[in-house]
């Protein structure tokens, strides 16, 4: 019995946290954040350090690794912060692993792996909402194909990407029946993309448009109309991921703000000492270690027992959610005026919890999953 | 990551398992003498003290073991193992590191027999969160030291036989830890008296331990004078990974499932209420965390670190979820949750009775906002309080 991690398991991560110590500090953050939001040359450089084909297999220019052995890789960069479309490219790299045929693979897994190429999911139309009523767009049959018409209004690096993962569904269809999902390049016919203004500058998303996009039958990811059970392995995946991410960016966030309260001196002593500052942080330092026990244990499921990969992933996301966003107002609360501040790091992390709360299901969309697998 | 257990380890479980299946029989014909037979067969197996080494009469078990063996007895809901309770949990684990050989052969068999119960005088009135603040005086008269002062919150005193307790032997009142000694003491000790005290379910588990020129020979002081804090903290630090505490909850909280089915409320069954259903699994949630934590835990105990302030994590979650759990059974059952007896009354009012016995869990073993300041504290290296 052993619920930790390797000594190679910590060491990737170690290495992982000097690189983004060196190069990647906080003003390297803002510069990204504030301007372009993805910095082509920073994602060549996590290419080269596999980081980008960690989970791809080897046949395929990855390392083959699992989820478990990318957790670490994940929760360091929520602690810097890092604006990066390596989550995205990765899930994307993922359900091409779980429902690609072999030619697709073969022509998308090894560019996502070298950095040359970029995927993103692009499933709900109105939100990222697990569920098939939010696949709005259409697919009319067209030949052996399809035409594609739809908004999908919030997809995760959506103008960095070369290439989506869509969701439809054929015309008069309802709920999981009737879903496919086509792989549709950023410059194919009829797509355009228009970013979003987003809350989290280190998290960029835009609205994709597909007006009569043509898609062909080898675009298809699996047999049409039955990709439900893919998108919805996905979108579990999707909520390990980001939550891993945001442990890191939690552990962040309450080692700012005990730094701050150890040294900020107001009536004659540090505000550490009082109970009114030091317990909402203790209440912190649990929810942080919960959700970290909740978050491997579901990326071990991801790796080794697929069956109970939907409830474990919905505790760990519905905790998150819910926890985190309460820490990232704290975050700024604790500190007082200077938390408010743009120049100081507070909001950029309530920033990220607000990010986070929705990503791949809310607390209450996995509340809701809890309960029902529970029984109820 | 691995959950698998070594095949020594799966044997053992399969050990465990065919005891119980033979040994133990349904919840509702467990008689008197179906417990004694029981205390003597695992007593017999060397189940009790399971931790404890092989040459005070323990099992000599593995921590892994013992996890497993917790496990299973919880899942069949088998009567604990020794009835000793306060002698197995730390009064034993204190002797077995600083008593004597006397005191080891004196009090350790009794101990792991069930002979008779232990308490523990460690309260006062005025020495509660701030323990080290303890008055209860011994001052050194030959061979005997005599006590005077008072405990409180003494758990189940009434029917101990021996009291493991703290008195101030120590003069310096800039050193209150130095100042304080560890002795066993019997009960029926001539100036001891002891007064229940009513708790708010009604019942009286605790009492008042009053101590008028009450002498205790040397012979029975735990540990060196003056020693009684380390003694006391170092048992209190035999910290455990509390996996075998979420079966408990566990169960409860399929308790909870089952009567919100079977509760209705604005005129449907409570189970589809969304807001119950977001509560029951936000319950859930946090077990499951606490069962994880668990295994961090234990994780690393495995590999020889000693547990810590760490384990706060989970008597928080523990705290909280003993109190919610109770409040939302009443909450669900409406008018009828102020109802604890009579025609009325749901289940007999086990959920009434249930949701007033928590302090005994959530104040026992420190209060909430003692286990914030210890975490703030001892792990993130927020300034004392005081």
């Amino acid at each position: 019995m052993n619920f930790g991690f390797t000594e190679e398991q910590q060491l990737l991560r170690a290495e992982v946290r000097k690189f983004l110590d060196e190069n990647v500090p906080m003003t390297e953050v803002r510069r990204i954040a504030e301007g372009p939001g993805f910095d082509p040359e920073l994602h060549r450089r996590m290419a080269e350090l596999g980081w980008l084909g960690l989970t791809i297999p080897e046949r395929f220019g990855g390392a083959g690794l699992g989820a478990v052995d990318q957790v670490g890789l994940l929760e360091e960069l929520g602690r810097s912060l890092v604006p990066t479309p390596l989550l995205s490219a990765s899930l994307f790299a993922a359900l091409l692993e779980d429902a690609g045929s072999e030619a697709q693979q073969g022509a998308w897994l090894p560019e996502i792996a070298a950095g040359r190429r970029i995927g993103t999911l692009a499933f709900g139309d109105e939100e990222e909402w697990p569920d098939p009523r939010a696949i709005r767009t259409v697919g009319e049959p067209d030949g052996g194909g399809f035409l594609l018409t739809g908004d999908k209004e919030v997809v995760a690096d959506a103008t960095a990407a070369d290439v989506f993962a869509v969701a439809f569904r054929s015309p008069g269809s309802e709920g999981a029946e009737g879903v496919s999902l086509a792989l549709v390049p950023a410059g194919a016919a009829g797509v355009s993309v228009d970013p979003n203004e987003g809350v989290d500058l280190t998290k960029r998303s835009g609205r994709l448009r597909l007006e009569g996009v043509r898609v062909g039958e080898a675009d298809l990811l699996g047999a049409p109309g039955a990709a439900w059970p893919t998108i919805a392995r996905a979108f579990d995946r999707g909520a390990v991921v980001v939550t891993a991410e945001g442990v890191g960016a939690a552990e962040a966030a309450l080692a700012l703000t005990v730094d701050y309260a150890r040294q900020r001196v107001q009536f004659g002593q540090p505000i550490g000492r009082f109970q009114g500052v030091k317990h909402p942080l203790a209440e912190s330092y649990v929810d942080i270690e919960s959700v970290k026990s909740l978050v491997y244990f579901a990326a071990w499921c991801l790796d080794h027992a697929p069956q109970e990969v939907p409830l474990a992933a919905s505790r760990a996301k519905a905790y998150a959610s819910e926890a985190f966003p309460r820490l990232g107002l704290d975050t700024v609360q604790l500190h007082g005026a200077i938390g408010y501040t743009w120049e100081y790091d507070a909001h950029l992390y309530l920033k990220r919890a607000r990010w986070l709360r929705p990503a791949f299901g809310d607390a209450g969309f996995h509340s809701e999953r809890v309960a029902a697998l529970g029984g109820l | 990551m691995d959950f698998q257990l070594t095949p020594e380890e799966e044997a053992f479980r399969e050990e465990v398992r065919a005891f119980l299946d033979e040994n133990l029989p349904p919840e509702d014909q467990r008689g008197p003498e179906f417990l004694a037979e029981w205390n003597r067969k695992v007593r017999e197996k060397r189940w009790v003290g399971f931790s404890w080494p092989a040459e005070v009469g323990g099992g000599g078990g593995s921590l892994m073991k013992q996890v497993i063996l917790k496990e299973e007895m919880a899942k069949r809901k088998a009567p604990p193992l020794g009835t000793c309770f306060m002698g197995l949990a730390w009064v034993g684990p204190a002797i077995i590191e600083y008593g004597t050989e006397e005191q080891k052969k004196r009090f350790i068999p009794d101990i792991l027999d069930g002979a008779y119960q232990w308490c523990t005088g460690y309260s006062e009135p005025d020495a509660g969160s701030d323990l080290a603040a303890l008055k209860c005086r011994a001052v050194r008269e030959g061979d005997h030291y005599v006590v005077n002062g008072q405990k409180i919150w003494t758990s189940i005193a009434m029917w101990s036989k021996w009291m493991i307790l703290l008195v101030r032997t120590g003069t310096d009142p800039s050193d209150k830890h130095k100042g304080i000694t560890c002795l066993l003491v019997p009960m029926d000790t001539p100036g001891i008296t002891v007064r229940p005290i009513r708790n708010m379910s009604g019942g009286s588990m605790f009492a008042e331990v009053f101590f008028d020129n009450v002498r205790v020979p040397v012979e029975n002081r735990l540990g060196e004078e003056g020693e009684g804090w380390r003694v006391t903290v170092s048992a209190l630090a035999h910290e455990r990974s509390g996996i075998s505490e979420i079966e408990g909850l566990r169960r409860r909280l399929d308790a909870l499932r089952e009567l919100a089915r079977r509760t209705v409320r604005r005129g449907r069954p409570a189970a589809e209420d969304p807001e119950v259903r977001r509560r029951i699994a936000s319950i859930d949630t946090r077990i499951e965390a606490m069962r994880l934590n668990g295994m961090r835990f234990l994780t690393r105990q495995l590999k020889g670190e000693p547990l810590g302030s760490e384990t706060s994590i989970n008597k928080l979650h523990r705290a909280a979820l003993e109190i919610e759990i109770g409040e939302l059974a009443l909450e669900m059952q409406g008018a009828r949750g102020a109802v604890a007896g009579g025609a009325a009354a749901v289940d007999g009012g086990g959920w009434q009775r249930f949701s007033l016995s928590w302090p005994e869990v959530v104040i026992g073993g420190g209060t909430p906002n003692i286990q914030k300041n210890i975490i703030a504290e001892r792990i993130l290296g927020l300034p004392k309080d005081a």
